[in-house]
C-alpha cells in the first residue's frame, strides 16, 4: 500500500469531534481518560461536558468519544 | 449572632471573615496567595474556564489555594443567560465534587446584562437563580442595588443576595448608600441574619468600612486587591476596614446635626463671651 492511502486508511479511521470549541481527531476507541491523558490534562482539577451534560469522573475510562461529540474540558482560573 | 462579631454566616457555614475574595487579574499567583493571607478571608471566588492546551506552565490556581483554609465559592462570570449559567455552576460543582471543600454546592450566580456596565440581567438572574436552587445549590446571588429585585432573589431562595456597591471593577465605592439600607431593612425585617453581602465596586478599604458601617453582613471584592499598587497591602488594609467598620456598626454611630456641640463643660469656663 502507498503512503497515500495508507494515509487515507488512517484519516477515515480517525473519531472526528470537538474538543473544547476546535475539531480534534482521535484514534477509535478513544476514552475521556485517554484523551486527557493525552492532551496532558489532570483529572483532579477538571470537568467534562459531553454533548452539554456533564460526564461523571468514573465514566471517564469507560467512555469512548463518538464523530461529532461536543466534548468540554474545564477547570478552575482565578476570578471575582 | 455568633459570638465572635467577625464570623459571617452562610449557606449554614460560618466563614471566620465577613470579606470574600476574588482570585482574578493578580500580577502573580505567589502575589494571590500572599494577598489571600493578608486579607483574612477564609472564603475566595474562582471562575470555570476551557483548559488551555498550549502555553500551559503547568500550574494550576488550586496549586496555590489551600483547599482546607478556604471555601471556594465557584462564579459564573461571564455568562448571560440563564442556561449558561447553570450549565457553568455545574461544572464548577463537578471540579470541586471530590475536593472535599465545602463549598462544592455553592455558585457566586452571576448573570450579565452587556460587556460594557456588566450590569446583570435581572430576569435571566431569577430564572437561573430559581433553577439553581431547585437542584440543591446555596446560590449567592449578584445584583444591582435594585431593592424589589433584592427581595425577589431572596424569596426565589438564593442563600444569599449580593447587591453591587457600583459596577464590577469600576472602584466607585458605594454609589448609593439609600438603595443598599432598604435591601438591609427589607430583607433582615423578619430574618435579621439573612446574610447580605456587598459585592463589586469596591475601590479601597474606606469603603469597605461603609459597607459594614451601612450593616451589611459581609462584603466581597477582587479588583481593590489586585490592582492595588501594592496588593498585599491593601489586602491588610481591607481586612483592618472591615473589623473596622463591623465594630462600627455595632457600636452605633451618633446621628448627625447641623450644628456644633462642644466636648467640653461650659460649667467652669473662665472666659468672657463677646456678645
Amino acid at each position: 500500500m502507498d503512503r497515500s492511502k495508507l494515509h487515507s486508511v488512517i484519516a477515515l479511521d480517525m473519531v472526528e469531534f470537538e474538543f473544547n470549541g476546535t475539531p480534534h481527531k482521535s484514534p477509535p476507541q478513544t476514552t475521556v481518560a485517554g484523551l486527557l491523558e493525552s492532551l496532558g490534562i489532570e483529572y483532579r482539577f477538571c470537568a467534562v461536558e459531553v454533548n452539554e451534560e456533564i460526564l461523571p469522573k468514573a465514566q471517564y475510562s469507560i467512555y469512548e468519544v463518538k464523530p461529532g461529540d461536543r466534548i468540554e474540558v474545564v477547570t478552575l482560573v482565578g476570578g471575582g | 449572632m455568633s459570638t465572635n462579631i467577625h464570623r459571617l454566616s452562610v449557606a449554614g457555614k460560618l466563614l471566620e471573615s465577613r470579606v470574600i475574595v476574588g482570585t482574578g487579574k493578580y500580577e502573580t499567583l505567589d502575589v494571590m496567595r500572599e494577598s489571600l493571607d493578608a486579607s483574612g478571608t477564609s472564603c475566595v471566588t474562582v471562575a470555570v474556564r476551557r483548559e488551555k492546551l498550549y502555553d500551559r506552565d503547568g500550574k494550576n490556581l488550586l496549586d496555590y489555594i489551600d483547599l482546607k483554609r478556604y471555601t471556594l465559592l465557584p462564579n459564573t462570570a461571564g455568562c448571560f443567560n440563564a442556561k449558561d449559567a447553570v450549565r457553568v455552576a455545574r461544572m464548577g460543582r463537578e471540579i470541586l465534587s471530590d475536593l472535599g471543600n465545602p463549598g462544592a454546592d455553592w455558585v457566586k450566580l452571576e448573570v450579565l446584562g452587556d460587556t460594557k456596565t456588566l450590569l446583570p440581567d435581572p430576569v435571566a438572574t431569577l430564572e437561573a437563580c430559581q433553577r439553581l436552587v431547585e437542584d440543591g445549590f446555596k446560590v449567592l446571588c449578584y445584583t444591582s442595588d435594585c431593592p424589589i429585585m433584592a427581595v425577589r432573589l431572596k424569596s426565589a431562595g438564593a442563600a444569599s443576595v449580593m447587591p453591587a456597591a457600583s459596577p464590577i471593577g469600576s472602584g466607585q465605592g458605594i454609589l448609593n448608600p439609600n438603595n443598599l439600607k432598604i435591601i438591609l431593612e427589607y430583607l433582615k425585617s423578619d430574618d435579621p441574619d439573612y446574610p447580605v453581602i456587598i459585592d463589586a465596586g469596591v475601590g479601597t478599604a474606606s469603603d469597605v468600612a461603609e459597607v459594614f458601617e451601612l450593616g451589611a453582613d459581609g462584603v466581597l471584592l477582587n479588583t481593590a486587591i489586585a490592582h492595588a499598587r501594592d496588593p498585599i497591602m491593601m489586602a491588610s488594609a481591607v481586612r483592618n476596614s472591615a473589623i473596622a467598620g463591623r465594630q462600627a456598626y455595632l457600636a452605633g454611630r451618633i446621628p448627625k446635626r447641623l450644628y456644633a456641640m462642644a466636648s467640653s463643660p461650659e460649667e467652669g469656663v473662665i472666659t468672657s463671651r463677646p456678645w
